[in-house]
């Protein structure tokens, strides 16, 4: 059993620093452990959220050595306990206090978000290889690991006119349902803010659910966008033919549930 | 004096998983002012590690299934000792539970045809579990979730409650804090659900989350709700043992559901030699036949890795008490050998990543080393079958926290279901009752003040470290009153318990009071410590073995105990033990619960 140093973490939403604790180390072990052993041996007070302790819930996501993870996977083995290993909460929520942050802004963004929106009759039959990509983003634990590294977030700090990829994947499974009928289309553009991902893919890297945010739910909602409001064939033949939004399966269009 | 905020509700539903969100939903629409307490955020509930999947008599991939085999399958697979209304209620309505979840936007996996899978699982006759590949839990809980916030759920996040208030003999609300600011909140309600629900925290060896310490069952008990079958703890055959940080993490029931099979040290099938009398007939009796089973083959009968939880559990340990263990001390699960890469991927996803991850292990490669984990309570608050309601005027328990639906011993996939079922039924009695009640709900003042100051005695104290505490506590239960049980080791835990109740009645709290682990595992203690002793207690009364509860000194059912539930009561002189009989079984129900199984192999 060998000793490794760790620098955790210890402020509020005032300010505070890095704090300096002896762990030993177990094979096998996790972060989460770690951080539970400092808890138990030198500092009972030191806050932390946890549920599961195993990647289900997504509750323990932190900063360790800079990188966005879930405490609960990230072996120490991975990491390089010759030096001091760093864990501080995630950077674009504000500090409750240690390694936990206020989430909540997440909470309030998907309440914005039109929920599911079946068609009155329908005999709920669906092929698997149509739900295949609304159970990739249904995959979501809600870790905002994605939300924390996004730049728009964390840089600009765009809490207003953006919702984040969390959100962005969450109305990629609405949009994809092979049974909804609503049309998130003009939220996306605009209290949405779509427009502002650039691609970078650094949500898509740090997904502990390794959901491909980018390629498959980001781009191709830009891309609905894209057609509905800047495509200026499309745009002619609207002024052609009339201006239906796009097909809606059912005839109740958008259903009464917002 | 503390100050404190008060919020005032029809109904507050305690806990946010499975059944607090379900019986939230029910509650709402049925128009009532609703409430939700939450010790994590929302859609972090234990009910997020279900895996799986939920059981019900949906009848989409065997049309030979009905609630009448699912009725039988769930009693048989409780030792007989479930409420069999419960049971009935149950098995009734869980399919209309199961397509409601995907007409509020739950994507099960789909049958060739287009309509929701079932998979197969232990002791269900036929495949039953609607899953989403291994992460049905998650499935249901976003879903729930979904749909309590398009009705506008009030939720009170990361708040724990301290005690239920009671005004004369009803319940009146609860006292709590929200854990990020140790703000005090004062809930008055008309009525009460509680949905908190399990207690794996008791013992060392878990697949439960930090929340299971087991919080609603003492809450009820201390104002005077009665628990009952509290003796019932199902120990999953199927925990991940190594790494040693990871010990008890589970491994879903689906790997064996998916074809996996349980081997000791010398490459045997063991569970071959561990039918029990009961399920004599039923299972396939060599290789050969349960590889066709697996191959689909309708003439041939289930392979035994399929039997029940407690049956295999205990199969596992005796393989590795007679020196035939894995070398981390349990069974070796094998579905690499019986399923391509890929199929296991698809089907095992999470199953795959967590192993990859936190054991370096490829189970599509190799084998993986398993071994039983505390997983889930049977017994608890005792209800109506019908109604939910406690003993206690006001108080509802629904989910794992309540009592009688699966008797000795759960199925897999009945919990999730179960969930939803009585979920609904708490919220819509609840929601009933509260209209019923003229006057607003009362909180008495000084009750309110004195609770608080209770609460916050540990910062005072300057007494034991919680987190040692709590790992003294989790010891003794796991090797005193664990998966087997004797007298001698029952009666020195329930010494260890009265010793260890005043320590943790002056646990310590250092540092101040917003998010603070350290006071919030002080206080939890002081609930753990009583339902400890209820289990205790409990297992003592029942001098021989049936379902989760295994006695070495009794270690065959008796058809007395058959007959009786033990009913765990709060008296002036602490906690007591009743025996009271089983409710009668209609007939025409017996016969179902009774029937042999003709039809149900093959088809025959």
């Amino acid at each position: 059993m060998s000793t490794v140093q760790f620098k955790v973490f210890r402020g509020d939403k005032s300010g505070g620093a890095l704090q300096e604790y002896p762990v030993e180390a177990q094979e096998g072990m996790v972060v989460l452990d770690a951080i539970h052993q400092i808890q138990a041996k030198h500092a009972p007070d030191l806050a932390c959220r946890w549920n599961c302790k195993a990647g289900k819930c997504g509750s323990c996501g932190a900063e360790v050595n800079g990188k966005p993870k879930l405490m609960c996977m990230t072996r120490l083995d991975e990491l390089d306990i010759s030096q001091p290993v760093t864990v501080r909460p995630m950077r674009t929520f504000p500090v409750i206090r240690d390694l936990a942050t206020d989430v909540s802004w997440n909470y309030e963004v998907n309440k914005r978000i039109t929920p599911f929106s079946p068609p009155p009759n329908t005999d709920w039959r669906m092929q698997q290889e149509d739900v295949d990509r609304v159970q990739e983003f249904r995959k979501c634990i809600e870790c905002f690991l994605c939300q924390n590294v996004c730049h728009v977030l964390r840089e600009h700090d765009e809490k207003t006119g953006f919702i984040g990829p969390r959100f962005l994947v969450r109305v990629a499974s609405l949009e994809m349902h092979p049974l909804d009928t609503a049309n998130r289309l003009p939220m996306l553009k605009d209290a949405g803010g779509i427009g502002y991902c650039n691609i970078t893919k650094c949500c898509t890297e740090v997904c502990p659910e390794e959901i491909h945010i980018t390629d498959n739910a980001i781009i191709p909602l830009k891309e609905r966008v894209v057609d509905e409001y800047y495509d200026p064939i499309l745009a002619f033949f609207r002024r052609l033919f009339g201006t239906k939004k796009r097909p809606v399966s059912g005839a109740g269009g958008q259903a009464a549930d917002d | 004096m503390e100050s404190y905020q008060i919020y005032d509700y029809d109904v507050l539903v305690v806990g946010a998983g499975g059944s607090g969100l379900r019986a939230a939903i029910a509650a709402m629409e049925k128009g009532a002012k609703v409430g939700v307490v939450s010790k994590s955020l929302l859609g972090k509930a234990h009910t997020v590690m279900a895996e799986g999947g939920v059981a019900a008599a949906l009848r989409n991939v065997r049309s030979e299934d009905s609630w009448q085999v699912h009725f039988r399958d769930t009693l048989k697979g409780g030792g007989m000792l479930n409420n069999w209304k419960m049971v009935q209620n149950y098995t009734q309505e869980a399919p209309d539970r199961v397509l409601e979840l995907e007409q509020w936007g739950a994507v099960f996996d789909r049958t060739p045809d287009g309509r929701i899978n079932q998979r197969n699982f232990g002791g269900h006759t036929y495949p039953r579990l609607a899953h989403v590949g291994d992460r049905t839990g998650l499935e249901m809980i976003r879903t729930l979730q979904d749909h309590a916030v398009k009705l506008g759920l009030n939720v009170h996040m990361e708040t724990t409650l301290y005690r239920l208030l009671t005004d004369g003999d009803k319940v009146a609300g609860a006292v709590g804090f929200h854990r990020n600011t140790g703000q005090f909140l004062v809930f008055r309600a008309k009525a009460v659900i509680l949905a908190t629900g399990g207690l794996g925290k008791l013992y060392q060896i878990t697949s439960n989350s930090w929340e299971c310490t087991g919080d609603g069952f003492a809450l009820a008990s201390m104002v005077g709700a009665d628990l009952i079958d509290m003796e019932f703890i199902q120990f999953h055959p199927t925990g991940m043992i190594w790494p040693t940080g990871v010990m008890g993490l589970l491994v879903t029931e689906g790997v064996r559901g998916e074809g996996g099979v349980l081997k000791n040290s010398e490459g045997k099938r063991f569970m071959f030699d561990n039918v029990p009398d009961r399920y004599k007939g039923e299972f396939a009796e060599t290789e050969e036949e349960a590889d066709r089973w697996l191959n689909g083959d309708r003439s041939a009968r289930r392979p035994p890795e399929l039997l029940t939880r407690d049956v295999v559990a205990r199969a596992i340990r005796k393989e590795v008490n007679e020196g035939r263990g894995s070398p981390h001390g349990g069974a070796f699960l094998d579905i690499a050998s019986r399923r391509s890469p890929d199929y296991i991927k698809k089907k095992l996803p999470s199953m795959y990543h967590q192993f990859m991850k936190l054991a370096n292990l490829d189970i599509t490669k190799e084998s993986m080393e398993v071994g039983p984990t505390c997983h889930y309570m049977m017994g608890g608050i005792r209800v109506d079958p019908d109604t939910q309601r406690t003993n206690v005027s006001g108080l509802y328990a629904a989910g794992e926290v309540a009592a009688g639906l699966h008797g000795a011993n759960r199925l897999g996939g009945n919990s999730l279901s179960d969930l939803l079922v009585f979920g609904r039924r708490a919220g819509l009695s609840a929601a009933e009752y509260a209209g019923s009640q003229p006057e607003a709900a009362k909180t008495d003042e000084s009750q309110v003040n004195a609770l608080i100051a209770e609460a916050l005695e540990p910062f005072k104290s300057g007494g034991e470290n919680p987190f040692a505490l709590m790992q003294e506590l989790r010891t003794g239960m796991q090797k005193n009153a664990g998966i087997m049980r004797v007298e001698e080791e029952l009666k020195a835990e329930l010494e260890i318990l009265a010793a260890l109740k005043p320590r943790i009645w002056k646990a310590g709290a250092t540092g101040g009071r917003e998010y603070n682990p350290g006071w919030h595992t002080a206080l939890d203690l002081r609930l753990m410590v009583e339902v400890a002793e209820a289990v205790v207690l409990a297992a003592q009364a029942r001098k021989e073995s049936r379902g989760g509860h295994a006695r070495l000194d009794f270690p065959d059912p008796d058809p007395t105990f058959a007959k009786l539930n033990h009913i765990v009561r709060r008296t002036s002189q602490g906690l007591t033990v009743v025996t009271e009989p089983l409710p009668e079984m209609p007939a025409e129900l017996r016969t179902i619960a009774e029937a042999k199984l003709v039809t149900a192999q093959g088809g025959s």
